[in-house]
């Protein structure tokens, strides 16, 4: 800060002064020892108070409120049961994730060929299965007996080779898997198609004049950009699926939702019950939001200068911007 | 591929030509962007094609390595058909695959680099050699490493493109068309892009590979540039060659009125 040097502006008591500033009691400050304070923000506080006081009022009430029944939720968090409805869900949720991504690439790229009748296909399932409610899908697949008794594989429109039942091969979690599964390819098969088309047309052109071959294009150098637009709403289509396992307990296959409306509907106890498996949700949730976070790291490199701080380089970071006294300084 | 191109019938030269291109047409929907348009460049040429801004001269650069499609006419690199195979009496396009194999040889430089922002100096320039000619990748890494040196980037081989300036992206986007050791290079207005004291230091490697006597293609706005480097300059307007020849005879002696005006404007 420097000293005001017009006269006419200087308020009384102070003289103007070339290297300081004068004080009402008549000391003079030298600008290189003038410090701009830190302002105090008492409704800062005041929010803030109140705010952690609503909070604190809130996990009282959780840890208080004797309906919450934690005994009750303690017991059956690991129960054998749940942790076999929670791998059931798991296992929903990966192939539901693997098939429906896999088959999204292809419907992504049929849709981008130049092909027409592919690009019509593609259209029209990603059209078909966006406009059908999962849960009648699901209950389509369930019952697909009705439809069709055997299954046969051959010539299409000739002699079959072998011939199966279908009862015998959709049982209730090959139903949940190819509902969840066809449902998740035409969503997957747009945030693909997004991905793509959101790399620079210039990158396809230099692969092309380079002569690198169409298949190592794709996979090198459009498809590892592309991620960089389709992780986030990726990750997004897998939590939700993840949690949107809990549909397919209308058709009694025993994964974590139905699995703990099954207790709660011998015990009673409800709420206990509903927070297992709500906590199970979440745990899982904020692991794949952690496996996001690295993975969107890694398809940074190159555009970004520095890739964003890991947690741990964070709290390190943190740690030695505390404005802490040095080390082997004391009082 | 069912595609096929009337064969114009005109005498065939059947030298050794770098580049030949006979009565090429080129039309984007009702757009005509070349009528007809012939270039010949022989080994060892460097040529500088300019003109106004659509003329076609970027569009005939792409027919060079069949980045677009001719609608009529032929194109040959080094005696070669690009893009097509005769049968009989019309021209059949090549597989996806025979045409990269061909593009291989031709070497492109584009006007905004496009350089693979996710892979490194040296990861830009190894991948094609290895994927498209299937060299060895240790060979073509240490050949890599030579071509960086030479236009003066030895220093960032590990960096990401995003991290360096447009020149140095120009001149790491030319070792990569060098590393195919290409017959002929394409270089479509490689300094527009350019912020005005970077564009030395690309006209200078461009300068180097002209002595060294590598064939050029040159579309550009830098007349100065090409009446230093180029031996044939020609001059394009309106989807036609109006002018060619040396640089002195285009640039002082020009014959058509269209040239002359051109010139008092950039020159």
């Amino acid at each position: 800060m420097t000293a005001v040097s017009t006269g006419a502006m200087s308020p009384p008591g102070t003289e103007p002064d070339a290297d300081g500033i004068v004080t009402d009691d008549g000391t003079v400050i030298p600008a290189s020892e003038l410090i701009v304070a830190r302002n105090w923000h008492p409704w800062r506080w005041v929010t803030s108070i109140a705010t952690l006081v609503v909070v604190a009022q809130f996990v009282h009430g959780l840890a208080t409120s004797p309906g919450w029944n934690w005994g009750t939720f303690a017991d059956y968090f690991t129960a054998r049961s749940v942790m076999l409805a929670l791998w059931l869900t798991i296992q929903l949720t990966f192939w539901g994730t693997l098939i429906g991504f896999g088959l999204g690439v292809v419907l992504a790229a049929a849709r981008l060929s130049r092909n027409p009748v592919l690009q019509v296909i593609s259209w029209s399932y990603v059209w078909a299965f966006r406009s059908i409610p999962l849960i009648v899908q699901l209950l389509f697949w369930f019952n697909i007996g009705y439809l069709y008794q055997t299954l046969a594989v051959g010539v299409p429109f000739g002699p079959a080779f072998f011939e199966f039942n279908v009862n015998s091969v959709i049982n209730g979690s090959t139903a949940a898997v190819i509902g969840l599964a066809l449902h998740q390819a035409a969503y997957s098969a747009e945030i693909v198609r997004a991905g793509i088309i959101a790399v620079d047309e210039g990158q396809t052109e230099a692969a092309a004049a380079l002569g690198i071959p169409r298949r190592r294009e794709f996979f090198k150098i459009i498809l590892p950009q592309a991620m960089r637009s389709i992780l986030p709403n990726a990750t997004n289509e897998v939590i939700s699926l993840f949690k949107g396992t809990s549909i397919v307990s209308v058709m009694a296959i025993a994964e974590l939702f139905y699995q703990v409306q099954i207790i709660y509907g011998r015990s009673g106890r409800v709420v206990p019950m509903l927070m297992v498996a709500t906590v199970w949700y979440v745990v899982f949730t904020s692991l794949l939001s952690i496996v996001q976070f690295y993975v969107e790291r890694h398809y940074a490199k190159g555009a970004l200068r520095n890739p964003p701080l890991t947690p741990i380089q964070w709290l390190r970071r943190s740690f030695n911007d505390l404005p802490l006294p040095p080390r082997g300084v004391t009082k | 591929m069912t595609e096929t191109v009337e064969l114009v019938t005109s005498p065939i030269v059947h030298s050794r030509l770098a580049i030949e291109a006979r009565g090429v047409h080129k039309s984007f929907g009702a757009n005509h962007v070349l009528k007809g348009v012939d270039l010949v460049v022989r080994p060892g040429e460097v040529v500088a094609i300019l003109g106004p801004s659509g003329s076609g001269k970027s569009t005939l650069l792409r027919t060079l390595n069949h980045l677009e499609k001719v609608d009529a006419g032929l194109i040959r690199v080094d005696g070669e058909l690009v893009g097509y195979r005769l049968k009989g009496r019309k021209l059949h396009e090549l597989s996806t695959h025979e045409i990269r194999q061909q593009r291989a040889q031709i070497g492109f430089v584009f006007q905004n680099f496009n350089l693979f922002p996710h892979l490194t100096v040296l990861e830009n320039v190894v991948e094609a050699p290895v994927s498209a000619q299937k060299r060895p990748r240790s060979e073509v890494e240490a050949e890599a490493l030579t071509l960086l040196e030479r236009v003066g980037v030895a220093d960032k081989v590990h960096d990401y493109p995003r991290w360096l300036s447009g020149g140095q992206q120009q001149r790491v986007a030319i070792a990569r068309a060098l590393a195919l050791r290409p017959k002929v290079i394409l270089f479509d207005e490689p300094t527009s892009a350019l912020d005005p004291e970077l564009v030395g230091e690309v006209l200078e490697v461009i300068r180097q590979l002209a002595r060294d006597g590598a064939t050029l293609v040159i579309v550009t706005h830098e007349v100065g540039f090409a009446r230093e480097v180029a031996d044939v300059v020609v001059f394009m307007d309106d989807g036609l060659v109006v002018e060619q020849g040396t640089p002195t005879k285009v640039f002082d002696h020009a014959e058509h009125a269209r040239t002359r005006e051109f010139l008092s404007h950039v020159l």
